[in-house]
């Protein structure tokens, strides 16, 4: 099959309100007044009942007044975004041994280490400029490993691959660790000063021999025992990953494991040695840092603290209910016993990149009303009973983005938008305006300087300064001066009183993926993402790449002989929620018994009718990396069902 | 350990440039001071995100006791240096490389040159009108970018910036030596063919418009490309969460291209396809 030009169904901006008259009548066409009054009706019907999607692509001056306007307006803490589907699991993981969720390096700290670590990250098809300033390191003499099920292609820069099999990360994080323990590589001053828990990790590795992580992980024990070696002895070192640490029903575990090793080594908190969780959307750092989480108020600051609530009860003159709320796994679970009744969903597509997309779908068409702020009538939109035409983000609005560096960056306007679209701030305050709130942010600026005067880690940062430096990593507490790249390096200051809380190890076991292979489904799936496309392809569908093939069921040369299919022919993928029908590719990067597929065009596969939605309890993220499947061959005249 | 290093502090070196004296940081080139100082000098193959090439030779000067031309691209300034930027002989240096290059390539969409060759009263049809002309058709084999290797210079940025020093694809090489030497991808395929990932970074440092975007290229074609209309807004990209950052070019509300700032610390100029090409959707207008 050659390269050919795909194009998916291309999406044509919303350029005027749409409105439903009834619940099976079709989306028609209105005024903005006819309808925010609908939404301003709709939401305040189901006060107490309400849940807030907020959106990872959109900026931080809209995500800040996003979450306000589900605190303030409709008084919950039912406020979330898709960092749920990816890092939510970082996040917890980082801020339960740190206090703080953002990576702790910045890109080019990258290009001045000694090792590097890629963890479940093909960077260099989902992070492309972020792996020029990895291979910059490389090139500079760094040593990088890569432990990935797919020999991907950032693998193939990697002085060692480590082929682990898919949920053994937490075995091949213990037996690194217990390698470093038992070769005398642990960094005792920084171990003694600036953790707790390491008796109890030491226990809890003892069990991970090498050879007992071999059988396992399926990974070489002289592998696993060199990158214990690399990674310990190195000067400076960097542990990376992404969503093939974090999309399991124990991700936050698995971050917590990959943590234990810069804890061991004291591979944080310096210049060139952190770790360094990539971001898969544009604003999934600044969603976050904005409050739009349940448990966060802006400047990431935690909703139970007391003192916290009356800075932002008075400053925002409302009271905050003193607990979290829903995350957005939640929320879904909520639409099933009905105590979620309407949803506000900004620039989000739940209805495909949901797990087990089927019950997605079915939960929103239970809502009692859904109103979706978004640029395109998605799936999702398709659903809604008013869909609002937003502007893009990064092309046609005024405002900040914070990247995986915890840069913070200006995104302006550049053209002007379709028809009647209007900013995402602009329609949030109309809406507060009808449900007795009158705000008034003349622009994107005055919302961001609301944000800097309840949020120490952003006081510095004004607009002016932001583009002064080209971004301006958080935290930034002071107008006139900026801190270190990196975090945490209060760890290593001999004062206890400045050294602060120290680090616990994360005591995290190993418990394998929910579902488990068998005779019935005895290949693993695991997902990922493409270099030209990107997620469910609403975007990235708009423009003619010549990478691009469409979607198929990636299988290793081995495995496509054993079922006798060849490249280009359509097999049934089942798995125990679902079917597809997907074309084979064959990659020699995968392994016997491990498949591989993306979420890029859900209209012609929809690759998650497969996935399980088995969550990660701690973060609540599910387990897209790994389901049980079972490939069949079509015959030509058979029924083709989908 | 809370303090952000700054690096080894860089000394001043002195010297002086065309009789005045000059202060430089160490280790910056004469182009660097040059630019400093204000002062003028033609360049083609320097690029600011590379490292020099020295393929050119429009932007030599002269130093005091060197007995050939020096390139200022490249050379770095040392202390008590003597530098002349616009002697007689670097004058006419820099109008004979540039009558050469002009008659053997199509220098129109270069930036600056049409002035230079005012400047430097270099007479390109001296040569008779097809001396040594690369005379072939752009490559148009793909919807993203187009390849016109008859305005090509040869300064080899295209394939430091696919190669070692950004993009590590080595799609593009120099095929054949000598005079035959030309920029190919793999044997001469399409690019459809090849290695490309489509990053574009090639057409980002190409000096000569050798390399363009089809936007741009279909739009010269149709006569309504107009820099002059054109605005230049710099974003940040919608895709992942590498936060690169893109200047948006438009043109009547119309996205047209997308460049990167060079001094970015995320981006250092380049871009990967997603941000580079992947606009499109939000002018999907009806
Ligand atoms: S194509 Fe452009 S960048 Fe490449 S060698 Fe030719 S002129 Fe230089
Ligand atoms: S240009 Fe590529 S690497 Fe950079 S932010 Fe956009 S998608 Fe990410
Ligand atoms: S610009 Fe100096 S040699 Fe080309």
């Amino acid at each position: 099959m050659r390269k050919r030009d795909r194009s998916p169904k291309t999406y044509t901006r919303l350029t005027h309100p749409l409105v439903r008259d009834a619940r099976d009548a079709p989306l028609r066409r209105a005024t903005w007044e006819e309808a925010l009054d609908r939404t301003a009706r709709g939401l305040a019907a189901a006060r107490g009942a309400f849940g807030m999607f907020s959106c990872a692509r959109a900026t931080n001056e809209m995500n800040y007044v996003a979450q306000k306007f589900a605190r303030v307006v409709m008084g919950t803490n039912n406020v979330d975004s898709c960092n749920r589907t990816c890092h939510a699991p970082s996040v917890a993981g980082l801020s339960a041994a740190f206090g703080s969720g953002g990576g702790t390096s910045s890109y080019e700290e990258i290009e001045h280490t000694d090792v590097i670590v890629m963890w479940g990250s093909n960077a260099r098809f989902a992070h492309p400029i972020f792996f020029q300033h990895v291979l910059r390191g490389v090139h500079n003499g760094a040593r990088m490993y890569a432990v990935d099920p797919r020999r991907t292609s950032t693998a193939e820069w990697a002085e060692s691959w480590l082929g682990l099999n898919v949920g053994t990360d937490i075995p091949m994080a213990h037996a690194i660790g217990r390698e470093i323990i038992h070769s005398g590589l642990v960094n005792e001053a920084f171990v003694l000063r600036a953790t707790t828990g390491f008796e109890e990790y030491r226990a809890l590795v003892e069990p991970w021999t090498l050879s007992l992580a071999e059988k396992v992980t399926g990974v070489p024990a002289a592998a696993v025992r060199e990158l214990a070696h690399a990674y310990a002895r190195a000067e400076r070192a960097q542990l990376c990953w992404t969503l093939g640490i974090t999309e399991h029903h124990n991700g936050t575990d698995n971050v917590r494991a990959l943590i234990n090793l810069s804890l061991l080594t004291g591979h944080v908190g310096r210049y060139a040695s952190g770790l360094q969780p990539l971001r898969g959307q544009n604003n999934v750092q600044g969603g976050g840092d904005m409050g739009a989480i349940p448990n966060r108020l802006p400047g990431f600051q935690d909703i139970l603290d007391g003192g916290v609530r009356l800075k932002f009860e008075s400053a925002w003159d409302t009271v905050i209910q003193p607990h979290y709320g829903l995350n957005l796994t939640e929320m879904f679970e909520a639409m099933e016993d009905g105590s979620l009744r309407a949803v506000y969903c900004i620039g989000e597509n739940p209805a495909q990149s949901e797990a087990d997309g089927e019950q997605a779908v079915r939960r929103l068409r239970e809502l009692d009303f859904l109103v979706v702020q978004d640029i395109f009538l998605t799936k999702t939109a398709e659903l809604a009973d008013v869909v609002l035409p937003a502007t893009a983000g990064w092309a046609e609005t005024e405002g900040t983005t914070t990247n995986s560096e915890r840069r913070v960056q200006r995104v302006r306007r550049a053209v002007t938008p379709p028809g009647e679209a209007r900013e995402d701030i602009d329609i949030l305050c109309e809406l507060a305006a009808r449900l007795g709130h009158d705000w008034k942010y003349p622009d994107a600026e005055a919302v961001w300087n609301e944000l800097r005067s309840v949020s120490p880690d952003h006081y510095g940062m004004t607009y002016e300064r932001l583009a002064e430096h080209q971004g301006i990593q958080w935290p930034c507490p002071h107008t006139d001066t900026l801190e270190p790249p990196y975090l945490h390096g209060r760890l290593w200051e001999t004062d206890p009183e400045r050294r602060g809380r120290p680090a616990p190890f994360g005591i995290v076991r190993h418990d394998p993926p929910v579902d488990l292979t068998d005779e019935q489904y005895p290949i693993r799936l695991t997902t990922g993402r493409r270099l030209d496309s990107y997620n469910t392809g609403v975007q990235s569908g708009g423009y003619a790449s010549p990478l691009r093939r469409g979607e198929y069921v990636e299988l290793c040369p081995e495995d496509a002989e054993r079922y006798g299919v060849v490249v280009g022919e359509r097999v049934r993928v089942t798995s125990r929620r679902g079917s597809v029908l997907a074309p084979v590719w064959v990659d020699t990067g995968l392994r016997p018994g491990l498949a591989f597929m993306t979420f890029h065009f859900p209209d012609e596969v929809d690759t998650n009718r497969l996935t399980i939605e088995a969550n990660c309890p701690i973060a609540g993220t599910a387990e897209f990396k790994a389901s049980a499947i079972r490939i069949e061959k079509v015959s030509a005249s058979g029924p083709a069902l989908r | 350990m809370t303090v952000t290093p700054l690096g080894i502090p860089r000394r001043l070196l002195e010297f002086t440039l065309d009789g005045e004296p000059v202060r430089a940081p160490e280790g910056s080139t004469i182009l660097d001071a040059c630019r400093a100082a204000g002062k003028d000098v033609p360049t083609l193959c320097e690029g600011d995100t590379l490292t020099p090439k020295n393929a050119c030779r429009v932007c030599v000067v002269e130093v005091e006791g060197s007995r050939t031309l020096v390139p200022a691209c490249s050379r770095r300034a040392e202390p008590g240096m003597e530098v002349r930027t616009g002697t007689e002989r670097a004058r006419h240096s820099r109008k004979v490389v540039l009558e050469l290059l002009a008659s053997s390539v199509d220098l129109s969409t270069t930036p600056r040159v049409a002035g230079w060759l005012k400047e430097y009263e270099a007479k390109p049809d001296r040569f008779g009108p097809d001396a040594a002309r690369v005379d072939e058709e752009p490559r148009v084999d793909n919807d993203l970018y187009v390849r016109d290797y008859g305005k090509c210079i040869l300064c080899y940025k295209c394939v430091d910036a696919c190669g070692d020093q950004w993009q590590n694809t080595f799609a593009i090489s120099v095929a054949g030596r000598g005079f035959d030497a030309r920029i190919a991808v793999e044997h001469d395929a399409p690019l459809t063919d090849s290695a490309c990932v489509y990053c574009g970074n090639c057409i980002e440092v190409c000096p000569t418009g050798a390399l363009s975007f089809k936007s741009e290229f279909d739009m010269r074609a149709a006569g309504t490309w107009d820099e002059s209309r054109q605005s230049e807004t710099t974003t940040v990209c919608a895709y992942c969460g590498v936060g690169c950052n893109l200047t948006l070019h438009v043109q009547d509300n119309e996205i047209v291209k997308v460049t990167s700032p060079h001094d970015n610390p995320v981006t250092h100029g380049n871009l990967c396809i997603k941000g580079r090409f992947g606009y499109q959707h939000v002018q999907n207008r009806d």
